[in-house]
């Protein structure tokens, strides 16, 4: 489907997402709580059949964080980039896409390891990489680490 | 006897520790396999011995500045990882190259590809026991990492595209190079063949083990080789077409099996490709620039770009936040070797110890890569 025809299609489904064009690829944003429902509707619709999920990315924006995710379908080709955000820095927490894209497994770990953000449902949040006594998550933008960063 | 060897009895379960000083993990990654007996159960990870945080890195330099570090993300694809990376950066801008510069970047991924499979031949071959093979893929390598010296000024890390361009001109010498060094290819690469791909021992090792299914292949994220292996079509070069790959002639090689052996079988075949896209562009390199002057402080819109390209690994990945910033906001880069680490749990459940050495060769990691 071109970028026309799948936020025709999207829109049908919720009224409250966000479309955006400034990029390479279609960026639809849509609210936490909707989050898994339409991650559910964007793999089985026979229309769009995201089945590939190639980038999940933990993004600090700043005043909220989020994630954003890529999706292609190897059926059709298009490509669909799904962001969220929450407001909750403090204790962040969002719904876990691993039992409907697998490759979501380890990619939210990584995020939990350097964003601190919980996923729902996901049995195996653990710091992959940085290990369990690592203080803060590095990635955030707030994130400060006076012996082994250096900013210029 | 017999009555005590039914599959019945279950011993008691234990873990063991497979790296991070293990030869077959191929750098520093730390697996914990959970054990029934001999029988892999479940493999828990442990990784980041070698996180250099290079996406963080990366939010504090420039995008001309970026292209270096990713040499150092998976050091056998360092063309491509450049290359991604540069690609991302014109698109955003919308930086024309010159054709030229589209050949001699494909010509240089397709060298890449090659050594960097002639080594994982090598490699793999030495994870199962054998020996000769692992010569064998080092002295076609070498060859290659002596073109590669000429021209780029390195071997390994060569960090040769910059945004608008290479960053030198070819070496006089590469076009005659290049085809001694096909002509060489072409000779020696039946020898693979023969002295590995029909060996008895290295068939049973790898046949019908760390099976994966095509459909679980693309739900897991799987992508290069290791996902061409189960019969998926998934060659950036062929879907999502960039520099020239739009103007050569070429096969995705896909096998249907989904074992080690099929993931094998697809990379020795596409190193005949890529000696045929080689073979297609060396007498074919346009006349003209190798760069377009771009300004000295490139900001680019505010928006999000991606850019993959087909490493030798599988699908790498650039996502670029940007704010319109001279630097980035938010760099990733989307690992292959990750990726396809995250089936390793499925491929490897009910096999023996020893077969997950097979497997873990067979996905071809590269620890920095996955540690990033």
């Amino acid at each position: 489907m071109t970028n026309e025809e799948l936020k025709n299609k999207l829109s049908g489904w919720y009224n409250d997402l966000r479309f955006t064009e400034t990029g390479t690829y279609l960026n639809v944003e849509v609210s936490p709580k909707n989050l898994k429902s339409l991650a559910e509707k964007l793999k089985s619709d026979p229309d769009c059949a995201f089945n590939y999920l190639f980038c999940y990315t933990g993004v600090d924006f700043g005043e909220e964080l989020g994630v954003m995710v890529h999706l292609e379908s190897t059926a059709f080709r298009h490509i669909l980039v799904l962001t969220t955000k929450t407001s909750d820095r403090e204790n962040p927490e969002l719904d876990s896409l691993h039992e409907i894209w697998p490759a979501a497994f380890l990619q939210e770990m990584e995020v939990f390891d350097f964003f601190g953000i919980k996923f729902k449902g996901h049995p195996h949040l653990k710091r992959l990489f940085m290990g369990e006594e690592w203080k803060g998550y590095p990635l955030r933008k707030d994130y400060v680490d006076n012996v082994n960063m250096i900013i210029r | 006897m017999g009555e005590f060897l039914t599959d019945n009895i279950k011993t008691q379960e234990y873990f063991l520790n497979m790296g991070p000083q293990h030869p077959a993990t191929h750098g520093v990654l730390r697996l914990l396999l959970q054990l029934n007996g001999e029988i892999v159960e479940n493999i828990d990870m442990d990784l980041g011995y070698v996180h250099r945080s290079i996406e963080k890195m990366c939010e504090h330099d420039t995008y001309q500045q970026i292209i270096h570090l990713t040499d150092r993300l998976d050091y056998l694809s360092s063309h491509m990882n450049n290359e991604a990376v540069a690609l991302a950066v014109e698109k955003g801008l919308g930086i024309e190259v010159p054709d030229r510069v589209k050949v001699i970047r494909t010509m240089m991924s397709e060298l890449t590809r090659f050594a960097s499979h002639a080594l994982w031949y090598g490699v793999n071959a030495m994870d199962i026991g054998a020996i000769t093979p692992f010569m064998y893929g080092f002295r076609e390598r070498e060859l290659i990492n002596d073109i590669m010296e000429e021209t780029c000024g390195a071997r390994l890390t060569m960090n040769y595209n910059k945004v608008g361009g290479v960053r030198y001109d070819l070496h006089p010498n590469f076009q005659k190079k290049v085809k001694d060094f096909i002509k060489h290819a072409r000779k020696k690469l039946p020898d693979y063949d023969a002295v590995l791909s029909n060996n008895i021992i290295f068939k049973k090792r790898m046949k019908n083990v760390g099976f994966i299914d095509k459909d679980n292949a693309v739900l897991y994220g799987l992508s290069g080789p290791t996902a061409r292996g189960s019969g998926v079509s998934c060659d950036v070069r062929k879907v999502h077409p960039y520099s020239a790959y739009d103007r050569v002639q070429f096969n995705e090689i896909t096998f249907t099996e989904g074992d080690s052996y099929a993931r094998y079988r697809v990379r020795i075949r596409e190193m005949w490709e890529s000696l045929s896209i080689l073979e297609q562009l060396v007498d074919n390199i346009p006349e003209g620039d190798y760069k377009v002057k771009t300004k000295a402080v490139l900001k680019l819109p505010e928006g999000s770009y991606y850019q993959k390209v087909e490493s030798a690994r599988g699908e790498f990945g650039v996502h670029i936040l940007s704010r319109g910033d001279k630097l980035p906001y938010r760099v990733k880069f989307r690992s292959p070797n990750f990726a396809n680490l995250s089936a390793l749990n499925k491929m490897a459940k009910g096999v023996k110890i020893a077969d997950v050495v097979a497997i873990l060769s067979s996905i071809d990691i590269v620890v920095p890569d996955i540690d990033r």
